[in-house]
């Protein structure tokens, strides 16, 4: 399996805090990989660096091959990177059609890609002309995901999609994930719930004190529990 | 999957109109306060028409400050470049300035006022380049840059024109009012109400009406989540930059001819109003900036009226009495 993206020796500092020290990753083609890790490990900052919102102070970020490191964010989501923001981001004073109409950058909305999105997110076509600060959490997340998938991406970057949301949404929402995998999306996502990770995941990267220190599969994880404590502090089974 | 099969409507979001009430109350309250119908009238009218300017001045502040975060104190100015442009343009054709036909009046007018935008929007883009690139989300330098670069501006208009004050007398057509019954409304209050009017309704238009104007509110509330989506925001900037600069452009000729006067220092003033029509509007807001506008107008021109000595403190009385009614402005835009 080809790797879509590849980091390699990246470093980011913000301020004087020296945040990345050393990420070595790779995602595969049409794979989930999940990044895994505690509060403050670098997750965020990975996702942030790999969208060049803050710059790699060292190191090597490619992308189908393509160097990325040193390109702005507007050109890195032109080759093809959407995002999902942990805070989700929806531009909240625009309707909910504005923010995809927006986000489809390259021309008028795709009516096909349109009722795909509207099949797992029926919120969103009821609420097409309401202002997107008047949605529920979890249909702003809806939203956020919506705007990443309105046009076909190469890679997409999800930060914690379930963070604050209702176990019912969040069942939703992981439903909806899988939907995406099954068209061919290639996805790096962070995620703090184990379940979510565990039924999205086919690969797994565990994040700490901004370094990997485990890669492999997810499910071999999610079936070794004394793995999960020693690198997560806590086993799928008791945060079940 | 509640809440992704939800079947209830969500609540329409409340349009609030309470700002919008504020003048209409305001101007109702001094009814009785100014006694005498027609001096009401007039007063309104000038509120209306002093309004206006100052809403063309302001709204390009206000664009900039909510889509760049740049704190301008230059802004005064291309109003000043503005209304000096205008001068060149009208001195060599006095003839026509002085013509009694409307249409002779405004083919001088119109091109003075169309070159005066030109060369403050161009001046703009010096500025955003020279000065305010460097010094993005660096507020403290933003400052400083920006009032030296007005010191620069006024020190060489001073040096071009010389300090004396250089006046721009008001085209024939555009003298004297239009009488009904007792009351009598300025010409050029009629004119300058319509072009601030037409002004607002081209900037909301552009705003929700088109894809740019989508970028830029969406640019306001998320410069970071607009650059994720692809859009080069650094250019958004520089094209809103341009505008709000031509547009005091325009605002610095209107208030040459409305003032029948211009000078080198002549912005000082109004980039106090300017900048308490920008803070009580809401950072960003072009419909706050326009209702502030006029609420800093009337307040100018009642409370010159009805209590002299509060002439000088009566709009940072409102700045003071708005924010404690809404610390963020009547409507608040950014997270920031």
């Amino acid at each position: 399996m080809t790797d879509l993206l590849k980091l390699s020796g990246v470093h980011t500092h913000i301020g004087r805090y020296h945040i990345l020290q050393g990420i070595d990753l790779s995602v595969a083609q049409g794979q989930t990989t999940m990044l895994l890790g505690r509060n403050g490990a670098g997750k965020t900052t990975t996702l942030r660096t790999i969208m060049g919102l803050w710059q790699a102070s060292r190191g090597e970020i490619s992308l189908a091959g393509e160097r990325i490191e040193s390109r702005t964010t507007p050109d890195i989501a032109r080759l093809g990177v959407g995002y999902v923001p942990e805070s989700m981001a929806v531009f909240s004073d625009l309707t909910v059609k504005e923010n995809l109409v927006l986000a489809a950058r390259d021309g008028p909305l795709d009516d096909s890609q349109l009722e795909w999105i509207f099949g797992f997110f029926p919120a969103l076509r009821r609420f097409w002309l309401s202002r997107a600060g008047s949605l529920s959490g979890g249909q702003k997340q809806m939203l956020s995901i919506a705007r990443a998938i309105i046009e076909p991406r190469k890679l997409l970057l999800i930060d914690e999609p379930t963070k604050g949301l209702a176990p019912a949404i969040v069942v939703a929402l992981i439903e909806c994930l899988k939907e995406i995998k099954r068209k061919g999306a290639t996805i790096l996502l962070v995620e703090q719930n184990f379940f979510a990770a565990r039924e999205l995941g086919d690969n797994v990267l565990v994040m700490d004190n901004g370094t990997i220190v485990h890669r492999g599969d997810m499910a071999a994880l999610a079936s070794d529990v004394p793995l999960q404590e020693r690198l997560l502090g806590l086993s799928l089974e008791t945060h079940q | 999957m509640t809440e992704l099969a939800a079947t209830d409507p969500l609540p329409k979001p409340k349009r609030d109109i309470a700002p919008i009430l504020l003048p209409v109350a305001l101007a109702v309250v001094t009814i009785p306060l100014i006694g005498s119908p027609s001096t009401w009238l007039t007063l309104t009218a000038a509120s209306l028409a002093m309004g206006m300017m100052i809403f063309i001045m302001a709204s390009g502040l206000t664009l900039v400050f909510g889509l760049m975060d740049v704190l301008n104190f230059g802004h005064g100015a291309f109003i000043a470049v503005g209304a000096y442009v205008a001068t060149l343009v009208l001195a060599p054709f006095a003839a026509s300035v002085q013509a009694d036909s409307l249409w002779v009046n405004l083919a001088v007018l119109a091109p003075a006022a169309l070159l005066s935008m030109a060369v403050s929007g161009a001046l703009g883009l010096i500025v955003e380049r020279v000065l305010i690139l460097p010094v993005y989300g660096q507020h403290l330098k933003q400052i400083l840059m920006t009032t030296g670069g007005l010191i620069v501006a006024e020190q060489t208009l001073y040096a071009l024109w010389g300090p004396q004050i250089i006046p721009t007398p008001l085209p024939t057509s555009l003298r004297g009012s239009f009488i009904i019954g007792d009351v009598a409304i300025a010409k050029y209050r009629v004119l300058a109400t319509l072009i601030g009017l037409a002004v607002f309704i081209a900037i909301q238009l552009v705003l929700n009406r088109t894809k740019l104007g989508l970028l830029i509110r969406a640019g306001v509330e998320n410069r970071e989540m607009v650059e994720a989506l692809g859009y080069r925001i650094r250019r958004l900037f520089l094209g809103v930059f341009m505008t709000g600069s031509a547009l005091a452009g325009l605002g610095g000729v209107m208030w040459a001819l409305y003032r029948e006067q211009v000078h080198a220092s002549m912005s000082d003033d109004l980039t106090v109003l300017i900048f308490i029509v920008v803070i009580i509007g809401g950072l960003g807001s072009i419909g706050g900036c326009f209702i502030g506008a006029i609420l800093v107008a009337m307040v100018a021109n009642y409370g010159g009226f009805l209590v002299p000595k509060l002439a000088l403190v009566s709009n940072i009385l409102l700045m003071v009495a708005i924010l404690m009614w809404r610390p963020r402005g009547l409507y608040a835009v950014t997270s920031r």
